[in-house]
C-alpha cells in the first residue's frame, strides 16, 4: 500500500476507477467488517466532520447504512430528505447545492432520481461527494459491497462467471457492477427479456442471455435485480406471474448453475416476482444479508478515503 | 401406424411444397400421409383398405387460412366454432387460425384453452388461434406472451386494431422476440383512419362518405418496418391492400427483415366501386382500394412479395349490416368462397394453379411454424379434393356459415371444393349434383 494513493475527491461511480482503487477499498473494508463486528465500534476518524445524507429520492436501507457508516467513524450526520422539501418548493438542483454547501459539510451523500444529477452537484460544492445512486446510471458503493461479499466467500472476483439477472433497463446496480466486475477481471453475463434491457448493452462488455436456462449454466453468482412495481403491469413485462415463471429465480432454475453458486440482491425484493423465497432465505446460498453488513463496511472505506482528502486519514507516504 | 386406411386413387396430385403436380394416388393411415405417387395401388394392400376414386380431380394439401374470425366465445349467434367449422370443412380449409377478438378476447390461456376444448369436440378443421398482443386488445400494456407461446397460440395480435402506439409496438415486439413470436399487424394508421370507411378518392366523394387516405396503410408498415429493424421479432402484415406498402414489404424482404404478408381475395377480386350504392357487404377494413391497388395485389402474389392468401372471414349478422354504411360493422365471410376466388388468379393467368395453391397451403403453414400444408409421407393427412375448372354461381344463402355478408353473391366462379379430408377422416363431401 505503500505507493497506492487513493486519487479522487468524489466517489462518482465505478467508472474511473482502477483495479488498485477498487482493491484498496475492499481490502480497507475488510478491516472494517472486523471491527464492526467488536461490542466496542466507535472511531474518531471524522469527529468534528458533517456528513449530510441528501436524498432526493427514497430510501431507508441506503441511507441508513451509511448513517450507521458516518456515526461509527464519529461524522455528525444529518439526514435531509429532499424529496419532500426544497424539489416541491420548485428550488433547482444547483440551488439546493449552493444552500447545502454554504453550511460547510465535508461530505454530502447524495442520491437523485435523474442520472448525472450527482455529478453536476458535485461540481458546485467544496466537499467530498458520494454518489449514493442517481438515476439509471450508477451506485458504486452497492458495487464495491457486492464486490467485497463475493471476495469475502469465494476468495477472488478475478475469473468467476457472473449472471446479472432482470430489470438491467433502469438499474444503476447493474451498471455499476458491469464496470466493477469487468475491471477486476470476472466474466459477466446479463439475463433478461429484451423488454428490460438497454441497447448495445453488449457494448458493455457482457454476454447477452434471454433465457435463463443458457444465462445460469455454469455461473458461480447469480446476482438478481429489483423489478419496479410501475414496471411489473403490461408496459415492460405483461404481469409478475408471468415474470416469476421465466425470470424469476428457483432452484429449478438455479440447478444449471454451479453446485456452490451462490444468490445476491441488492434489496429490496419482491419476492415471488423476481426471487422465489425459497431461494432468497436459503442460508447456505442466499448472501443477502451478508450483502447488507458489508454495506455499511464498504462505506466506512469509502468515508475514510473521503476523510483522508481533507486531511482526517492516516498521512499518505 | 394403425387405424383406418384409405386409398385416394387416381387424382392430379399437388403439391406446392416438393413441387408434384402428376397423376397419382394417396395412402392414408390412420391421421399421416402413407405413401404417395403413381405406383403405389398395385396389389398386396389388402381387403380392409377403403377406395375412394378421385378420377383426375385436384388433390392437393387442405387449405391452411390464417385469419378467420368464428365469433365464439361471445357472438355465437353471428358465427361459432361449430358453423365456422363446417364453413371451413366446406371450402377446403383444413387449419384455420382465429383472431382474438372474442368476447372475453383471447388474452389469458384459460381462453387458449376454452378454444382447443370446442375444436377437439367438434372436430372438424384443425383451429389455432392468435392471442391478443395487448391486455384487453387496448394497446397499452403487454399480454403474458410467454405463457400464452406456451398454451399453444401461433402468434400475437390485436385483431382487426392496429397495434398503434409506436412505443407499445416496440416492447411487443421485443419481448415477442424473446420467445421467438409472431406478431401479425393490421395495418393501418389509426390517427390517420378514423372511422375509415372508404379509401379517399373521388367514390368517397361523390357518396359523401369520409374517406381515409390509402398511405395510412404504408405509414404503419414502414414504421414497423424500423421496430423490426432494431429487434429482430417476425412481423406479418396482415391483408396488405395497396400498392405502397407492398412496395415497403418488397424493399425490407429485400434486405433480409423477417417480414411476411397476406392479403385476402376481395382486395385482388375487387375494387372501391364494388361499394356501388352504399353496398355494406362491401365495407370492409382495410377498405376496398383503386384499381392500380387492386393490381398491385395481385402482382404482389404473383412474384411472391404477398406470401399468403387469407380469407379474412368476418362473419356479420343482418343487424350489423343493413344500417347506413357509415354505421355498419365492416368484413365480409370467407371460407367457403377463398379457394374459388383464388383460383380466379389462375384462370386469369396470373399465377399458375401450384403458385395460387402455395399461398393459401404451405407458404402460410410456414409463417405459423405448423407441420401441415403438404402432401409428404409422414405429414398429417389433410387435404382437399376440387375440379378447378368447374363452372358454379356463388350462392351465399347456401354458406354454412350462420353470417351470409358477402358481396360475391351470383358471382360466376370456378373450382368447387369436392371432398375435405382431416387427419384422414372426410370432413365434408359435396353431394352429387
Amino acid at each position: 500500500m505503500d505507493h497506492y494513493a487513493y486519487r479522487h475527491r468524489h466517489l462518482l461511480g465505478i467508472d474511473g476507477l482502477t483495479p488498485e482503487d477498487i482493491t484498496h477499498v475492499l481490502d480497507l473494508a475488510d478491516t472494517y467488517v472486523e471491527m464492526n463486528r467488536q461490542a466496542e465500534k466507535k472511531k474518531s476518524l471524522l469527529r468534528g466532520r458533517t456528513l449530510i445524507n441528501c436524498f432526493f429520492e427514497n430510501s431507508t436501507r441506503t441511507r441508513t447504512s451509511f448513517e450507521v457508516a458516518g456515526k461509527r467513524l464519529g461524522a455528525d450526520v444529518i439526514n435531509m430528505a429532499v424529496a419532500v422539501s426544497s424539489m416541491r418548493k420548485g428550488e433547482t438542483l444547483i440551488d439546493t447545492a449552493m444552500t447545502l454547501n454554504a453550511m460547510h459539510p465535508d461530505v454530502l451523500v447524495v442520491r437523485h432520481p435523474e442520472s448525472g444529477a450527482v455529478q453536476l452537484l458535485s461540481e458546485k460544492v467544496d466537499c467530498a461527494v458520494i454518489n449514493a445512486g442517481d438515476g439509471s446510471h450508477e451506485h458504486p458503493t452497492q458495487a464495491l459491497l457486492d464486490a467485497l461479499t463475493i471476495r469475502r466467500r469465494k476468495g477472488k472476483l478475478g475469473g468467476l462467471t457472473i449472471a446479472i439477472c432482470g430489470d438491467v433497463l433502469h438499474s444503476r446496480v447493474a451498471r455499476s457492477n458491469i464496470a466493477l466486475l469487468n475491471a477486476m477481471g470476472a466474466r459477466v453475463r446479463v439475463v433478461a427479456p429484451r423488454t428490460l434491457l438497454p441497447a448495445a448493452v453488449e457494448h458493455l462488455g457482457v454476454e447477452v442471455f434471454h433465457d435463463m436456462a443458457e444465462g445460469l449454466v455454469d455461473v458461480d453468482i447469480v446476482m438478481m435485480l429489483r423489478l419496479q412495481q410501475e414496471r411489473m403491469h403490461g408496459s415492460f413485462v405483461p404481469s409478475t406471474r408471468e415474470y416469476f415463471h421465466f425470470f424469476g429465480l428457483d432452484y429449478d432454475k438455479l440447478k444449471v448453475a454451479k453446485p456452490d453458486a451462490l444468490i445476491m440482491h441488492p434489496g429490496p425484493m419482491n419476492r415471488g416476482v423476481e426471487i422465489g423465497s425459497e431461494v432468497a432465505d436459503d442460508i447456505d446460498r442466499s448472501l443477502i444479508r451478508q450483502q447488507v453488513e458489508m454495506g455499511v463496511a464498504v462505506r466506512m472505506a469509502c468515508l475514510e478515503l473521503m476523510a483522508r482528502d481533507f486531511g482526517n486519514g492516516p498521512a499518505i507516504k | 401406424m394403425s387405424g383406418l386406411r384409405r386409398l385416394f386413387r387416381g387424382a392430379r396430385l399437388i403439391d406446392p411444397d416438393s413441387g408434384r403436380d402428376a397423376i397419382g394416388d394417396v395412402i392414408t393411415v390412420g391421421d399421416r400421409i402413407a405413401a404417395i405417387g403413381a405406383d403405389i395401388s398395385g396389389d398386396g394392400l389388402g381387403a380392409d383398405i377403403e377406395i375412394i376414386d378421385l378420377e383426375g380431380l385436384c388433390l392437393a394439401p387442405g387449405l391452411v387460412d390464417m385469419r378467420v374470425q368464428l365469433r365464439e366465445p361471445g357472438a355465437e349467434h353471428i358465427e361459432s366454432i361449430e358453423s365456422g367449422s363446417q364453413a371451413a370443412a366446406a371450402g377446403g380449409v383444413t387449419t384455420m387460425v382465429a383472431l382474438p377478438n372474442t368476447e372475453p378476447p383471447v388474452d389469458d390461456v384459460s381462453v387458449v384453452e376454452f378454444l382447443a376444448r370446442r375444436a377437439r369436440e367438434v372436430k372438424l378443421a384443425k383451429i389455432h388461434t392468435y392471442a391478443a398482443a395487448t391486455k384487453g386488445m387496448a394497446g397499452k400494456e403487454l399480454t403474458e406472451i410467454g405463457l400464452l407461446a406456451g398454451s399453444g397460440v401461433v402468434g400475437f395480435t390485436d385483431g382487426v386494431k392496429a397495434i398503434a402506439n409506436a412505443l407499445v409496438m416496440r416492447r411487443v415486439l421485443a419481448y415477442a422476440r424473446t420467445f421467438d413470436q409472431l406478431i401479425v399487424q393490421h395495418p393501418e394508421e389509426p390517427s390517420l383512419g378514423g372511422a375509415g370507411e372508404v379509401t379517399e378518392g373521388e367514390i368517397a366523394t361523390r357518396l359523401g362518405l369520409a374517406g381515409v387516405t390509402p398511405a395510412a396503410e404504408v405509414i404503419l408498415v414502414e414504421r414497423d418496418l424500423r421496430l423490426v429493424a432494431i429487434t429482430g421479432a417476425r412481423y406479418h402484415v396482415a391483408h396488405v391492400s395497396t400498392e405502397a406498402a407492398i412496395d415497403a414489404i418488397r424493399n425490407a424482404k429485400a434486405h433480409g427483415l423477417p417480414v411476411t404478408c397476406d392479403t385476402a381475395p376481395p382486395y385482388f377480386t375487387l375494387n372501391e366501386t364494388a361499394i356501388g350504392d352504399y353496398r355494406t357487404f362491401a365495407k370492409l377494413s382495410p377498405p376496398l382500394r383503386g384499381e392500380r391497388d387492386r393490381q398491385a395485389v395481385v402482382a404482389g402474389l404473383a412474384d411472391g412479395t404477398i406470401d399468403a392468401i387469407a380469407s379474412d372471414h368476418s362473419p356479420w349478422d343482418q343487424d350489423s349490416k343493413r344500417l347506413p354504411f357509415s354505421s355498419a360493422s365492416c368484413g365480409i365471410v370467407g371460407l367457403e368462397t377463398l379457394l374459388p376466388l383464388s383460383l380466379e388468379l389462375h384462370h386469369n393467368r396470373h399465377l399458375s394453379l401450384i403458385d395460387v395453391l402455395r399461398r393459401l397451403t404451405i407458404a402460410p403453414a410456414r409463417i405459423l411454424g405448423l407441420g401441415v400444408g403438404r402432401l409428404a409421407v409422414g405429414a398429417p393427412a389433410d387435404f382437399v379434393v376440387f375440379d378447378p375448372d368447374a363452372r358454379f354461381r356463388i350462392q351465399t344463402e347456401r354458406f354454412r356459415s350462420k353470417s351470409k355478408n358477402a358481396p360475391f353473391d351470383g358471382r360466376p366462379a370456378q373450382g368447387r371444393v369436392a371432398l375435405t379430408v382431416v387427419d384422414g377422416r372426410t370432413i365434408f363431401e359435396r353431394a352429387a349434383a
